[in-house]
């Protein structure tokens, strides 16, 4: 190698390590531009995770926009016909946040076509190594959408009253939820279904054993059959030891459906990686094939191993 | 294993204390918060704990950076600042609501823009927003109930807890927001990795506090 390696920076590094990780298993890497027209976001805006955009008028006087998301434009110049695609990029990414405008280094993958479960299997296990080559502190929690959404819809169809309950799952607000549920009428057994499944936090073997009770409904038990393939899977391969189910992560239920996960290093107070399985969001595209993937966001580790180096840190877990 | 140290923000005032209270029943005692000196921060070794004190309105911004892995926080501070926190419990105490409140012979004219004054801009918007009633925010950051009476707004929406001061000052409460009372937080990530820790504290406390509202 000809750079020195203690003269990258904790994020830098990892994105040479994630990039070696991704190669081995056959994915290609994918350059993109800084730019993309506006409309592709303005019709999709609730996939991004944050919904402000940095615009500009290109010489043509058309409106376009510094990439806020990779994820779209993947999407939008792959084709159904082309079969499966595995893909990893390593990008900037452009938000407008409270204080001005940021720029956030953001590496990922995505395994489009006809994704069955070795390949969702295949980008979990992806989603693992690629935090345990970042920390040796880390958890990666898992969740299938079909669980809460099953529970969810079994209580009220009201738009209002569902989003409420989600948003009262994703801040494990147990009260809420009973408090919401009473104020419709629902049936006190989903009630306490939900307020139960919110709370569950551990290990797969721990957390499946709790819920396969809640399983009210097909749709319910087949998120749980799933969920429990998939830590099977990942027990047998040796990377379920930081591997934790929690059934309050979700993502906007328009573009996720099935397997979710978002990945966790001890010291940085946010998630770090997010993914999922997004078939939906291709067939709101007009396309027939599905797709899994995720994204890691290396901005917070500069920080966090700067920190560490100075004052020692809080010993980690395990 | 050595337990990992929790860090709890507590809000200064009354509601702090009774919620420090709380947690010293629930075997989280740190006797040196009782000193009086001038640290912020104070550590029981023996219970692996660190209290500090911080304005009611920041402890939600505490917590969602991390810098305390939990904290008691006002519903009335969630809902303004809409934290990517966890609200683990109701504490079932410092119980008020978050109201609607006018001069006695006010009467609402749906012909202009109605002038709120507040505290709590984002959550007066939301409720008009609901009720599609087109509003002009006054933010202040204190004394809300002088507003209607100078003229500076139609309505006010702030904490009623026991309406006494709306009363001495001929204002009335005619509509309420939202109810409010203490909730324990914690950040999402600490959650995880102190999760033995934070669900112990949560559980005990929880208990407490249920005791509390069945008296």
């Amino acid at each position: 190698m000809i750079l020195n390696d203690n003269e990258l920076l904790p994020s830098e590094r990892a994105v040479y390590t994630l990039r070696t990780l991704y190669l081995s298993f056959g994915y290609r890497r994918y350059k993109v531009s800084k730019f993309e027209e506006y409309d592709l976001y303005a019709e999709n805006k609730s996939f991004l995770s944050d919904k402000s955009i940095l615009t500009f008028t290109d010489t043509d006087g058309r409106l376009m926009a510094l990439k806020p998301d990779i994820t779209l434009s993947i999407i939008k110049n792959t084709k159904d016909s082309s079969g499966m695609q595995k893909v990893f990029y390593n990008e900037c990414v452009y938000r407008a946040g409270g204080s001005g405008f940021k720029e956030i280094m953001q590496t990922g993958l995505e395994c489009i076509g006809d994704i069955d479960d070795f390949s969702t299997a295949e980008v979990i296990s992806l989603a693992y190594k690629s935090l345990e080559s970042i920390s040796g502190s880390f958890l990666l929690d898992v969740s299938h959408m079909g669980f809460v959404t099953g529970l969810i819809g079994m209580i009220t169809q009201n738009g209002a009253a569902r989003s409420e309950l989600m948003s009262a799952v994703g801040r494990k607000s147990a009260d809420t939820v009973r408090a919401v549920c009473s104020d419709i009428g629902a049936d006190k057994k989903y009630a306490d279904a939900l307020s139960a499944a919110c709370l569950l936090y551990g290990t797969p073997r721990e957390v499946l054993e709790k819920a396969r009770p809640l399983c009210l409904n097909d749709e319910m038990r087949a998120s749980y059959d799933a969920l429990e393939k998939i830590s099977g899977y990942m027990e047998k391969s040796g990377l379920a030891q930081n591997l934790r189910i929690d059934f309050s992560i979700l993502n906007d239920t328009n573009y996720y459906n099935g397997i979710i996960f978002k990945g966790f290093i001890d010291g940085i107070p946010q998630s770090v990686l997010s993914g999922g399985r997004y078939d939906s969001l291709l067939s709101r595209l007009g396309r027939k094939q599905g797709a899994v993937g995720f994204a890691v966001y290396l901005d917070g580790l500069d920080r966090l191993f700067s920190d560490t180096d100075t004052c020692g840190g809080e010993s980690i877990g395990g | 294993m050595a337990d990992k140290y929790v860090n709890v923000a507590l809000p200064k005032g009354r509601l702090g204390e009774a919620a420090y209270d709380i947690f010293e029943k629930s075997g989280y005692a740190c006797p040196e918060i009782h000193e009086p000196n001038r640290k912020l921060i104070f550590e029981s070794v023996h219970n692996r704990v660190r209290y500090f004190w911080v304005k009611p309105s920041d402890v939600a911004i505490y917590v969602e950076k991390g810098a305390a892995d939990i904290g008691i926080a006002g519903k009335d501070i969630l809902l303004e600042y809409s934290p990517d926190v966890y609200e683990l419990c109701d504490l079932h105490m410092g119980k008020c609501r978050m109201a609607v409140a006018a001069k006695r012979d006010f009467k609402d004219n749906p012909d202009t823009a109605l002038r709120v004054a507040t505290k709590f801009p984002n959550i007066a918007k939301h409720y008009y927003a609901e009720k599609s009633r087109e509003i002009e925010i006054i933010k202040l950051n204190g004394s809300i109930e002088l507003a209607p009476l100078l003229g500076l707004s139609d309505v006010i929406v702030d904490i009623v807890e026991t309406g006494k001061t709306l009363l001495e000052n001929n204002l009335v409460p005619c509509e309420t927001v939202a109810p409010v009372s203490a909730r324990l937080i914690s950040n999402k990530v600490s959650y995880k990795f102190k999760n033995s820790e934070i669900t112990q504290i949560c559980k005990k406390i929880s208990s407490i506090c249920k005791d509390k509202s069945n008296d």
